[in-house]
This record gives C-alpha cells, structure tokens and sequence, in this order.
C-alpha cells in the first residue's frame, strides 16, 4: 500500500516539476527554429556545371527531374583546334511533390551541379508549383550553406 | 544462418483457461438484459489505437472477447517487387519507409547483406557510426513507444514526453545525415558521411537527457500503481508459443527468453567490442514489455556513450567501384531491429540491383500471436495489448 | 420583498428574473475559465508545452469562446432512427443539474441565489440538496446513450451510469462526516461554523474542516472525478478508443452542452469541496459588508485550488478499467467513508 502511494505521488511530481520548467514549444511561424546545415530541404542547381549528362534523372527512384538539353559549338580553345561541342540545359526541373529527398542525385552527379540546402518554406497552394525550374533552383544557390568542418578523427575532407 | 536453441513448438503448453477471470461485477446483468450473444466489432482500419491502417474483427460476448481477426494489407506497398527494378542506392532509399520510426535500423541489413555478397567489409571507423546511428533509432523509436503507451492505457502526459525528448534525438540524426526520419545513409562499404564538428559532445548532453527522461518514465508511468493494474498479467505470451508464432524482438524478451541477435547472432555491427547486457523480464505481460523497453532505451544511450568515447579514427568508405555490381550469389542476413528480428534474403544476378529480395519484417510475426493472444481479454484489455506489442504497419504490410 | 444586498424594494419577479440570469451567466463563464486555465493552460504547461497563443493576442485566452462560437454554427444532426425529444432533452438535464447545483452554493453571508436554511423541520437542508440535485445528471447520461439508437452508446450509457451510481455513495458518506461535526446541513451554517470555529484553543483563526476531515477531503474528491468522468475514471469517455461513448451521435450545440456540463460540474463540485472542507466564502476576521465583497473572490480562489488538485490528477494518471473502478468505489472508498464516520461521531461526542 505504501509503495502504491509513493507511486501516485511521484507521479503527481513528475507533472509538477514539468509545469514548472518552461514550455519547450518553438512558436512557429513567430519563432524559427533553424535545421542543420546538412539537412535536405531543397536541392539548388548550380547551372554552369551541368553537362546534362542525366546521371541524376536516370538515378532518381521516382523518376522526378525531367531533363532536356541541346548541343551547341563553341569556338576552339586554341588556334587550329576543332570546335568544342558544348551541351546546355534547356529544361532541367525538379517535381518536389514526388521528390523523396533521398539525395542520390545530390550525391552521383560527377560535375558538382546539384547541392543540397536546408530551405523548407517552400510550400504552395497548388501542386503544380512544386515544379521548380531552372532558374528557381539556380535561386537556391544563394542558401546552400558552406560545408562544415567534421569532426575529429575523419579522414574525408569536406562534404560536396 | 545462425543456429537456434529455441524452444522447439513441440513443448507448446497446455493453455487453461481460469473462470475466475472472466467475473466482471456489472457484466453479468447487463449480459442477460441486453442479450448481446456474439457481437461483432470491427476495430477498423482508421483508429487511434491501432498504429496505422490495421483492422481487428473481435466478436464479442459482451465485454469478452471470443474471437480476434486481424486484417492485414491496407497498407501494402509493394517493396519485394519495387526492389526488382531499382539499383542498390535506391533501394536503400526505398526501404528506410518499411519501418518509418527506426528507419536507419531497416537499412542496415540490406546492405550487409550486399557487402557479404560483394566479400567487402566497411571500415571500423564506419561500422562504429552505423552502429551508432542504429543505436540512436532504437532510442527515438522506444521513446514513442514509451509514450504512446501510456497514452492507450489512459494517460496523456507520458505522450508528450516522448515526442518532446524524441525531438533531441531527431536533431542528433539530422545533423550527421540530413534527415530526420529517413537518414539514407547507408552505402555498399560505408556510410556516406562523416560527423560534423561538435556533434559528439551534442550526443553526449542528448544521451543524458534521454537517461533522465527514462527516469522520468519510471516515475511516471511505471511507477504508477494504476498503470500496473492495467498491464500485469494482460496479455501473457508464453515463451515456447512466442517462439513458435516468431514473435522476437522486445516481446520475446519480456517472456523471459533470453536472446538477441546483437549478441547472438552473426556478427554485423560493432556489438562485441561494447560492454552491455541483455535484458529480460519473466512474465510475459505487458507490464513487461514496457519495462523491457525502458531498460533496453537506456541500454542504447549507455551503448552510444561508450561508442563516442571509443570510436576509431579512419576511412568511411571501403573501396568500392563507382557503378556497382554485386556479383552473384543469395545471402540471408536477420539484425535485431527495434521492432524485433528483421531479416533480408536477397538474391543477386551480378547486375545493379538485386534480383529478388525477400524482407522477413519483425510486426507481421509480432502481430500473428494476435488471435490467440486477444481470446478471453477484456475490451480495453485490447488496447493495452495491441499498445504493447509495438508493431508499425508499414512493417507488417511493407 | 426587500432585497437584502442592495436595501431596495423590488418585486419576488425582478429578483427571480436577476437571480436566474445570474446564474444562467455564471455557469457557463466558470466552465468557461475553469477550462482555459487548467485544460488549455496547465495541462499544456505540464506537457511541455505552451497550449493556444494566437487566438485573442494574449495566450490564447478567446480559444474556448471561439469554439464555442464554432460549436453553435454546426449542422444539428440527429441520428434518424433516435429518439428525437429524449436526445434534445439529454444534455439539457445534464447542464440543468450543474444550474442546479450553483443555486445553494453561497458566495458571501447575504449573497447566494437560495436560501434553504430553514425548511420544514429541517435546520437547513443546502448540502441534501446539493448532492441530491447533483445527481441528475446520470438520468440525463442515460437518456443519451438510449436516444442515440446505437448499441455501443447504450454500453458507454450504462457503464456510465453504472460508474456515476457506485460513486454517488462515497460522494454522500464523505460529506456526512462534515454533517455531523458542523451540527447543520446548511451551507452558509457550514460556513460560519468554519469561520468562528476555535482552532485548538484559538478563536481568531476560524477552523476549515479540512484539518479533522482529511480523510473526508480525500474520499470526496476522488468520488468527485469520477462523478465528472475525468481519468482516472474516465472509461466510459475514454471508449472513444474503442467504441465512442454516449456522446458519440452528438455534435454542435448538443455537445456544446454535454462540455458545459462537465466543467460547470467540475466547479460545482469544486466549490461544494471548497465549501464544506475550505470556509467556502470566509476569511477567518472578515465580517459583515467587507465579507459581501470579498466573498465571492475568496471562494474563486479556493475554488481554483480544489479544482487545481482535480485536473492535476486528471492529467497525471492513467485510466481504471470499468471493473477495477467499481471494486475501488465498492471495496475501498465505502468502507473508508463509514469509518470515517463512525469516527467523527465517536470523536464529537467524545470532545463536546
């Protein structure tokens, strides 16, 4: 019977001393409570360095960046060489409603053109904006953060 | 494969059932005024109680329960035959939403059982991270359950508990993998990764919250006379016939059988260099399920401190080609996953991705004890039970 | 009929008409703070977090004004088979015994709606007809878990009136102990046995029957939550896991009603509590005039405070199981109750 009392009082403690301390609620959209540099929010595309080699679309699990490009010639980097045949995007976008955030495309391209940003208020009143094309992923060039240094004792070198 | 000393399901005991049991002081009246007979209650699909898309068809015999059905499938996914057409980093991808709350725990398999194909083995340095990424699911999936519970037995403030301190230990996965709930961090002969600066002494302030927060339980819901006369001796599940229907994992445990695949199975993370225990709970009841739980949380956060202290220094990634292709071969990998045993069969054809794969899920064994489990039980004894057992839908149906 | 507060001469009509608007007023104001603060407020707090905080600017403090505003613009639906007159007239019972039960309750030594001092032989009969009055509710329980022509609401009913029935007795052995020790069954003669009552010797310092009745104290409040089907006894709400309870088929204005109820009756109960076992509406060296005004804060604030222990307790605890519930109400609190009784009779006998 004791033991049982000191059990319903204890109990009674713990809800107390919880009331006491202060609320942990971040008041969202008054307060920001801001994720990890790492966190995937939103992939930003870096349009120079694409070759349109569409490693990340083929790698993609839901098949969500649609990808168009064409060639184009550029003059020869040096006297008597041939033409370079330079590839550009026409059409690179990415459909966030299907997007799983899994970072494969992130993670193959070979050319550093894709980068990962901890933006998440993205959201839009109709599907169809989740569509984001080239340039505004070119917009989210501006919040993808600097890679962080790592911790002791790892031997890779920066995050891509 | 790995031996067993199970009991074997020759020695199922004999099942008595007590009449004493069954006495309810208003039931009788109501019983005989009421003439309920067989009433049939379909405990469906879209419930609070039922963690995700299960349907219970009970028939009653006013406030017993006769017979249990459960009906499974609401939310079958397809993942056996998604995995058919997708390469290795994609499955990876796929199979972190099979179990949604410990989703770095569903990845792990897979891909030891693709390194044990290839004949690779991932350095130290990244086997002491997935272990502890693991360990770290393991906590934030136990600290749900310790608060649900209590929040399907009648209490509401142990659930804000747990989603509050589970929060510290979402941060945690989200500053080394990006995301909170699936990490996706997994590669054939690593992870992808490695920890960013102060993130180790972050972990240790969270695992000592996580050690307060279990005390905090304690005292809140085990502790409580009231839950206990709520959950002792509801829903025993006897060792041999927990063994035979496969139920593992926690569950088993608390029946008293002692054994864990991190220690008794096959070696596939860094479980033998730390110094831990297993714990057991002779009754089998649901009091000790929970309390299993709450021992093997605070096992986990002792586990992860001794892994920061003892993590080697060294490469993440073994070397692996760019483009890989798993040679041939069929492999059959089980880990102790939060929910119990979890296992892959995979069967490779040298391409990309693998031929087949047979994901062995620990809830849909769990959940198989369930008819015989829920016979004779009281109607709110259900809730306690099916509170108990722990089981994700997106693991019983994958 | 001279009104005695203000000194003016107004008609018995006038003064009916005030008192009933005053206490169709209260009642919903007081669930009505009753639930901000501690079902909002506190119970947030002790789950960590910080409950509403927009609607009204200041914490939140119109969110139970604006669901009721909501509540009262639904659709009345009803189910087609029911009862229809039963299941109107439910919660309308269920919210007439909290009306009910505010009309004895006093507020200061002239203030109180009802004066049931002297009735008949009776020296006062406030608290027989308080609890009695307070027991209306389980009709109106019954009522509509019968109207809503659904099987399982019907179950909820019973073992709700089941519950409400066995605690009904506790409820009524607790008081008595109040009874026999204050000599009267008045409310205000309660009170101002509390208030110039002689603590060990002392005079001044009035004698809240808390400190001879604890075990009174206890019992009521625990017969307390579970005649307002808070956890822990709270089975028959908390089927809605399972099956919904008896307030399943009702929604809108209906179940506006049922929500009054439970927190008008939670500070009913809380106010009965702060009555009998706190002074009610007595400070111990605070007479005549300055006791009307001061009166009605007093009894706020002790009202807080019981009902404080009840939502804490109600936040903290998980629920019983309908048969451990009875065997609490039949084995222990019964038992306990008489023999706090025969104590206190014992005791006064024995001291005077």
């Amino acid at each position: 019977m004791r033991r049982e009392i000191k059990g319903m009082l204890t109990g009674l403690g713990v809800t107390f001393k919880t009331m006491t301390k202060p609320a942990v609620t971040v008041q969202y959209p008054h307060e920001r409570e801001d994720p990890a540099p790492r966190a995937r929010g939103v992939i930003a595309l870096k349009e120079e360095n694409c070759t349109v080699c569409m490693l990340c679309a083929r790698s993609c699990p839901d098949w969500c960046i649609y990808i168009e490009g064409h060639k184009e010639q550029r003059p020869p980097r040096r006297e008597g060489g041939r033409p370079r045949s330079v590839s550009l995007l026409d059409r690179f976008d990415i459909d966030y409603a299907l997007c799983m955030y899994c970072g494969i495309c992130v993670e193959v391209c070979p050319f550093d053109a894709l980068f990962w940003s901890p933006e998440f208020e993205y959201s839009e009143t109709r599907i169809a904006d989740l569509l984001h094309d080239k340039y505004k992923l070119g917009e989210w060039m501006e919040t993808v953060p600097e890679p962080e240094p790592l911790e002791l004792g790892a031997e890779v070198k920066g995050k891509k | 494969m790995t031996t067993t000393d199970l009991p074997s399901p020759g020695d199922l005991p004999e099942i008595e059932v007590d009449p004493a049991a069954f006495r309810h002081l208003a039931d009788a009246q109501v019983n005989v005024e009421l003439d309920t007979g067989d009433m049939v209650l379909n405990i469906g699909p879209q419930h609070p109680a039922t963690h995700g898309t299960l349907r219970l068809v009970v028939r009653l015999d006013g406030e017993r329960v006769v017979s249990a059905d459960p009906v499974i499938g609401y939310m079958h996914r397809g993942y056996e035959k998604l995995t058919e057409f997708r390469t290795y980093p994609q499955i990876t991808t796929l199979i972190n939403r099979i179990d949604w709350l410990s989703s770095f725990a569903n990845e792990v398999p897979f891909i030891h059982a693709a390194e044990m194909l290839m004949g690779i083995e991932a350095p130290p340095r990244a086997q002491y991270q997935r272990t502890i990424l693991t360990e770290l699911s393991r906590i934030a999936t136990f600290l749900l359950f310790l608060g649900e519970m209590g929040l399907q037995v009648g209490a509401i403030t142990p659930a804000f508990y747990g989603f509050r301190d589970r929060e510290y230990v979402l941060n945690l996965i989200e500053a080394v993998t990006g995301g909170r709930f699936h990490p996706n961090f997994n590669r054939i002969g690593g992870i992808k990764d490695d920890l960013p600066w102060g993130w180790i002494s972050e972990c240790r302030g969270v695992m000592d919250k996580v050690l307060r927060s279990c005390d905090e339980f304690d005292d809140l819901v085990v502790g409580n006379p009231i839950f206990e006369k709520r959950t002792r001796s509801i829903g025993i599940i006897p060792q041999a016939l927990g063994a035979a229907y496969g139920v593992s994992g926690s569950n088993l445990r608390a029946s008293g059988v002692d054994w864990d695949l991190r220690r008794d199975g096959p070696k596939y993370l860094v479980y033998d260099e730390l110094d831990w225990r297993v714990w057991t709970h002779p009754d089998g009841d649901s009091f000790a399920r929970y309390w299993v739980r709450l021992q093997e949380t605070r096992e986990s956060a002792r586990m992860v401190l001794q892994m920061l202290d003892q993590m080697p220094s060294g490469p993440l990634m073994a070397k692996v080609p760019r483009i890989i292709k798993v040679p041939e071969g069929e492999v059959f990998v089980n880990t102790e996953n939060p929910l119990g045993e979890m296992a892959y069969y995979v069967i490779s054809k040298g391409a990309t991705g693998p031929f087949r794969t047979k994901i062995r899920s620990a809830s849909f064994s769990n959940v198989s004890i369930l008819p015989w489990l829920l016979r004779g039980a009281y109607v709110p004894d259900i809730i306690t039970i099916l509170a108990s057992l722990y089981f994700i839908l997106g693991d019983i149906d994958r | 009929m001279i009104h005695p507060l203000l000194a003016i001469d107004v008609g018995w009509g006038t003064t009916l008409a005030i008192k009933t608007v005053i206490v169709l007023g209260i009642v919903p104001l007081t669930a009505l703070i009753l639930g901000y603060t501690f079902l909002l407020k506190m119970m947030s707090h002790m789950q960590s977090r910080l409950g509403p905080m927009d609607p009204g600017g200041f914490h939140g403090w119109f969110q139970l004004i604006g669901d009721g505003i909501k509540f009262l613009q639904k659709e009345d639906i009803m189910p087609g088979e029911a009862d229809r007159r039963v299941f109107a007239l439910a919660p309308a019972i269920v919210v007439l015994s909290t009306f009910l039960v505010f009309v004895v309750i006093p507020a200061g030594p002239r203030i109180r709606v009802a004066s049931l001092d002297s009735v008949g032989m009776f020296n006062g009969v406030g608290v027989f007809y308080a609890l009695a009055v307070s027991s209306l509710s389980v009709i109106g329980v019954l009522m509509a878990g019968w109207a809503s022509s659904n099987k399982y609401a019907l179950l909820g009913a019973l073992r709700a009136a089941a519950q409400l029935i066995a605690y009904e007795l506790p409820l009524v052995l607790a008081v008595v102990g109040v009874v026999i020790q204050a000599g009267t069954m008045s409310l205000q003669g309660i009170v101002s046995f509390q208030q110039h009552g002689a603590l060990f010797g002392f005079s001044g310092l009035g004698f809240p029957l808390i400190l001879t009745q604890f075990i009174g104290f206890a019992i009521f409040m625990v017969a307390a939550q579970a005649e307002l089907t808070q956890p822990p006894f709270d089975m028959p709400v908390a089927e809605s896991e399972l099956v919904a309870g008896y307030m399943v088929e009702y929604t809108g204005f209906r179940f506006l009603f049922f929500f009054i109820g439970e927190f008008g009756t939670a500070f009913a109960f809380a106010a009965l509590a702060a009555t009998l076992f706190l002074g009610g509406w007595s400070v111990p060296w605070v007479h005549g005039t300055a006791a009307d005004l001061l009166g009605p804060f007093v009894l706020f604030a002790k009202v807080m405070l019981v009902a404080f222990l009840m939502f804490w307790a109600r936040f903290t605890y998980p629920r019983f199981r309908e048969d451990q519930l009875q065997a609490i109400a039949w084995k222990w609190l019964i038992p306990i109750a008489l023999f706090n009784i025969l104590l206190t009779g014992v005791l006064k006998v024995a001291f005077t």
